[in-house]
């Protein structure tokens, strides 16, 4: 009979321990986030998102993995998802989440979505890019704008040229800033950089529609076209006024050289604003952001977003959602991006704390989005698979380094690397 | 050598021993070796040779993001030989791999000879030479691209101190690029070459040099007909090595170049990573991967071979 | 052996001064990646900006130092390097024994018990050393997930055995050739068995090229990041990880002499270990290592 009670009382304690241990579960679903935010400022910014996290009760496993705009990151996340364990959720961006999709490894985010109400929140374009096979599987957390122009106006001014508006006007203003005795063009020449460079001018020379049939669509009569001739007969004009020591410098190297005022111009998404603020210069005032020559109209996105990947642990899965409604929350996005230089991917925030450049970002943004202006980066991994854009940014980057490559051709040869699958 | 031939003949004996006489613990002292060894050659045969088959699975593969099992047949060849990166990035390892290990082996040597001449505060020096090895170019690639940077270092140096027209930019050339991972590479490795040199020089029966000096003959005479043959070994050793850090270079190219300008200095190692890992692209990575390696067995079993034949024949 | 130690002539005196010039020339190119390294970590960041980067600190301080240390940002915490570095050593140091164990018993197999085959099996070690290591990330991956320490720190251990193990077993039989088999044919013949032999006889023997094998190992290990970046688990990253991190960041500012100071203090272990048992490893060397 004691021995009785005794089995009875421990299996009363075993099952109240595992009843409390399932408690404590709920408590502490441990949410592994592997991300490359690593960088002094995006990292306090996502340091917030973890803050938030564990006020709802949940534990944010760190796995931050910098390097070559998440290269190595994807390397961890392939042999994370090969040897059966995934982490909860990954910063991937762009049709790699279609592809990742199509693997069937991502967690469902509809329901949240739903709660959310994101369909209202987001514009179509970026809610495209969020889905696949109609369903939400990611979650947006910034709006980056990549055909930006960064200028130093005393350098204009001691040159004695207005601002090119148009990729007719520059050359001219190039050639007089060249005699004054200061760089034109502060370049980095990586390929990542030239290509982006490169898209800013396929868009400011053949405007969003011909951006969107030749670097989205990928349609082979634009992409070896005259239109498409005339892009790279630019962008050889480019070349021509950046310095010599250009090549493998690093972009906010560039970035210096614009703040130093030994350059005038640099074509770079908006994370450039970060340099300038750490230098100490206010917008408008030290510097200028305006929209790469000819694309004021147009805005090439390049958009940071959260999937989540397939759990077995049901605590892990409500952290997730949790996690998914965190991001999209006005409050981290507006801490978010303040440090980033990019605007909330949420549109009608209220933008008070944010600087001019951002403001001007998110006008255009909504401005574009209802002109049907609004079009992925290729350079960023935005537009089309990273096996095409990889094709295609060899292509660029091999006319960029090589004097002697007629415009024709390489518009041939992009042509060729767009069938790369 | 003719060590190595008794060996054998003694391996054999303990063998028949073990047959005349067979008690259970003698039975299990002749398999000892043998089980000792098996953990290595299971290692081996699965990580390495078994790894090896898959990854030549996967070049036959329509493999993209992930592995996928099908039969494509050869396409991802194909793919490979028609893409001019590729090619450039096989151009690009037999120019750094023939330079870094022809220097190497030279800057090992010399070096290894003036450190050789009882030389005060040996020890101190022979530290400096050394420590490179010991850091990784994750650690050193910022320095060495500061260093090579024309706006930043060698060439701003030379321009601060009044040589207007000096130039040092190969870092930023795309046809000299491939030698600056040279010039950080021997620096990482031509120490240990050195080292590795120094221990052969020491090795050397004092008494044969001795005897040349009596003879009459100089010293640069008896290192060239003497003591640098005498390293025969050596040599060996440190090609092996040389020839294996050039294969897999990657920290250092990933570190100082990127691959670039444009990809003007990718290497094999850069190529498959970046296809195989970046551009989803995993059949063909897998395809490039089996290239770097038939390329080495073509250079380094035929090396190996006569090397390790020669001795013991003669 | 070389004796050029007593200048007689004047000749003999021009050859030293160019044995000692270019002595000291080579060091400067060896010592530059680390001036610059050392100089640019007491810098402050405006000085660096302004100032040319082979230049002197005009003041030098720790700060950089301090905050690679304990608040530099790896991730979404800011606690510099400190966590990262015993991480690092919670795995470097089994690994390096475990293959450094393995290593010299297997050279004492292949030199002291051969049979037939076994060259061959050397030779097919050897061969393996070539394979380029971003090919084995995604079959490892799955071969640790099969076998339950996908990320974890046995994993990586494992890992590093596995790969460290032909360099081990190849300085080890090569040092154990040049023993001659007298010894161990008296000790045979005496009745003595294969561990009796190698823990009387091999071992106490075997001194420097385990120093060899141990500094060659522990550089290996420490300074490796591939493995580390993919088979460790998020919170026991390597130290080299998180030195990428905080030097690879591609948008935000560079904080160079953060950087700079987070590269030394990573290299700390393995510059330690080299300075301190150089010595050893050329001695190592010299007994036997480099002998075909």
């Amino acid at each position: 009979m004691k021995i009785r009670t005794g089995i009875v009382r421990s299996c009363l304690i075993v099952a109240f321990g595992a009843g409390l241990t399932v408690a404590t579960g709920v408590q502490a679903a441990e949410l592994e986030v592997l991300h490359w935010w690593t960088a002094g400022g995006e990292a306090k910014s996502a340091a917030e998102l973890k803050k938030i996290l564990e006020s709802k009760g949940h534990k944010w496993k760190d796995f931050a993995v910098a390097g070559g705009g998440g290269e190595n990151a994807m390397t961890v996340l392939k042999s994370r998802v090969v040897s059966g364990n995934p982490p909860a959720a990954a910063q991937i961006k762009g049709p790699s989440i279609g592809e990742w999709g199509a693997e069937g490894v991502l967690s469902n985010l509809d329901e949240v979505a739903k709660a959310g109400g994101w369909d209202g929140l987001l514009p179509p374009v970026v809610t495209k890019v969020m889905k696949h096979d109609g369903h939400y599987v990611a979650v947006p957390v910034n709006v980056h704008r990549v055909n930006w122009m960064w200028a130093n106006p005393e350098v204009f001014k001691k040159a004695g040229v207005e601002i090119p508006k148009t990729w007719d006007e520059f050359p001219a203003a190039a050639e007089k800033i060249q005699k004054a005795g200061f760089v034109p063009v502060a370049h980095g020449g990586q390929p990542w950089q030239d290509f982006t460079v490169f898209e800013s001018i396929a868009l400011g020379v053949g405007g969003a529609d011909f951006y969107r049939k030749a670097l989205v669509e990928l349609d082979q009569a634009t992409l070896k076209g005259a239109t498409m001739e005339k892009v790279f007969t630019t962008f050889a004009g480019v070349r021509k006024y950046t310095d010599k020591d250009s090549a493998n410098r690093v972009w906010n190297q560039a970035t210096g050289m614009i703040i130093n005022g030994k350059a005038a111009m640099q074509f770079m998404g908006d994370w450039a604003k970060g340099e300038f603020s750490s230098a100490g210069k206010t917008p408008g005032k030290d510097y200028v952001c305006v929209a790469a020559p000819g694309s004021a109209e147009a805005f090439t996105f390049n958009i940071d977003s959260l999937v989540m990947f397939e759990q077995s642990s049901g605590d892990v899965r409500k952290g997730q959602q949790d996690l998914a409604t965190a991001v999209m929350s006005p409050a981290f996005q507006e801490v978010f991006n303040l440090n980033k230089g990019s605007i909330p991917a949420r549109m009608n925030m209220n933008l008070d704390k944010f600087d001019d450049c951002a403001k001007l970002s998110a006008r255009d943004f909504e401005a574009a989005a209802k002109r049907g202006a609004l079009v992925p980066s290729i350079a960023h991994q935005m537009a089309v698979p990273a096996a095409t854009a990889g094709a295609m940014q060899d292509v660029v980057t091999q006319f960029f380094n090589s004097a002697n490559m007629k415009p024709k051709d390489a518009a041939e040869k992009l042509a060729r690397a767009a069938l790369t699958k | 050598m003719d060590l190595t031939a008794q060996r054998v003949t003694l391996a054999g004996d303990a063998g028949a021993g073990a047959e005349a006489k067979p008690r259970l613990a003698d039975r299990i002292d002749a398999w000892l070796p043998k089980i000792v060894l098996a953990p290595t050659f299971v290692c081996a045969l699965v990580f390495i040779y078994g790894y090896i088959l898959w990854t030549a699975v996967l070049s036959v593969t329509p493999s993209r993001m992930l592995p996928k099992y099908e039969f494509a047949g050869i396409v991802q060849y194909e793919a490979l030989f028609g893409n001019e990166r590729w090619w450039l990035a096989l151009k690009n390892l037999a120019l750094f791999g023939g330079t870094f290990v022809l220097v190497c082996l030279a800057v090992g040597l010399l070096l290894a000879i003036l450190l050789d001449q009882k030389i005060r505060g040996e020890g101190f020096i022979r530290s400096i030479y050394l420590y490179p090895m010991a850091l990784s170019f994750i650690v050193t690639g910022t320095a060495w691209k500061w260093i090579l940077n024309p706006e930043l270092g060698i060439e701003r140096l030379l321009h601060d101190w009044g040589f207007e027209n000096a130039r040092f930019d190969w870092l930023i050339d795309p046809e000299m690029a491939i030698y600056t991972v040279v010039v950080a590479a021997v620096w990482q490795s031509s120490g240990f070459v050195m080292a590795l040199f120094l221990a052969g020089l020491r090795g050397i029966d004092d008494s044969i040099i001795k005897a040349a000096q009596v003879d009459g003959a100089s010293m640069p005479t008896i290192y060239r007909r003497i003591i640098i043959p005498s390293l025969r070994p050596v040599f060996f050793s440190s090609f092996m090595i040389l020839t294996h850090i050039a294969v897999k270079s990657f920290d250092l190219v990933m570190a100082l170049t990127n691959g670039g300008p444009g990809f003007a200095s990718d290497v094999p190692a850069t190529f498959m990573y970046a296809f195989a890992f970046t551009r989803n692209q995993i059949g063909l990575g897998a395809a490039s991967a089996m290239m770097m390696l038939m390329i080495v067995v073509a250079v380094i079993v035929p090396f190996m071979y006569s090397e390790l034949r020669r001795p013991r024949n003669g | 052996m070389a004796e050029l130690s007593q200048p007689r002539d004047t000749g003999r005196l021009i050859g030293r001064v160019i044995v000692y010039g270019l002595l000291v020339l080579v060091c400067v190119y060896y010592l530059m990646p680390l001036f610059v390294m050392v100089t640019t970590s007491l810098k402050s960041l405006d000085e660096i900006r302004a100032g040319n980067l082979l230049s002197l600190p005009q003041d030098p301080n720790l700060d950089a130092w301090g905050k690679a240390w304990s608040s530099a940002c790896t991730g979404i915490q800011c606690e510099g390097l400190a966590g990262f570095f015993w991480n690092s050593v919670s795995f470097v140091v089994p690994a390096v024994l475990i293959s450094t164990l393995i290593g010299a018993v297997n050279g004492y197999v292949l030199t002291m018990w051969r049979f037939r085959g076994s060259d061959l099996l050397f030779g097919m070690l050897m061969i393996g050393c070539f394979i380029p290591f971003q090919v084995v990330l995604l079959p490892m991956a799955r071969t640790l997930g099969a076998m339950g320490i996908a990320n974890s720190t046995t994993g990586l251990v494992f890992v590093h055995v596995v790969y460290g193990l032909a360099f081990t077993t190849l300085f080890f039989r090569n040092y154990y050739v040049t023993i001659p088999d007298e010894l161990v044919k008296a000790a045979k013949i005496d009745g003595a068995g294969f561990w009796l032999i190698f823990r009387r006889i091999i071992l106490p023997l075997s001194a420097p090229i385990i120093v060899v094998s141990i500094i060659w190992q522990f550089t290996q290990v420490w300074n490796d990041f591939l493995f580390g970046v993919v088979f460790s688990s998020g919170d026991r990253q390597p130290i080299t990880v998180a030195l990428n991190n905080l030097v690879n960041t591609s948008t935000g500012v560079k904080e160079y002499n953060v950087d700079m100071a987070a590269a030394i203090i990573a290299a700390l272990p393995t510059l330690f270990v080299y300075v301190v048992a150089g010595k050893y490893f050329v001695r190592g060397l010299t007994a036997g290592a480099v002998k075909g």
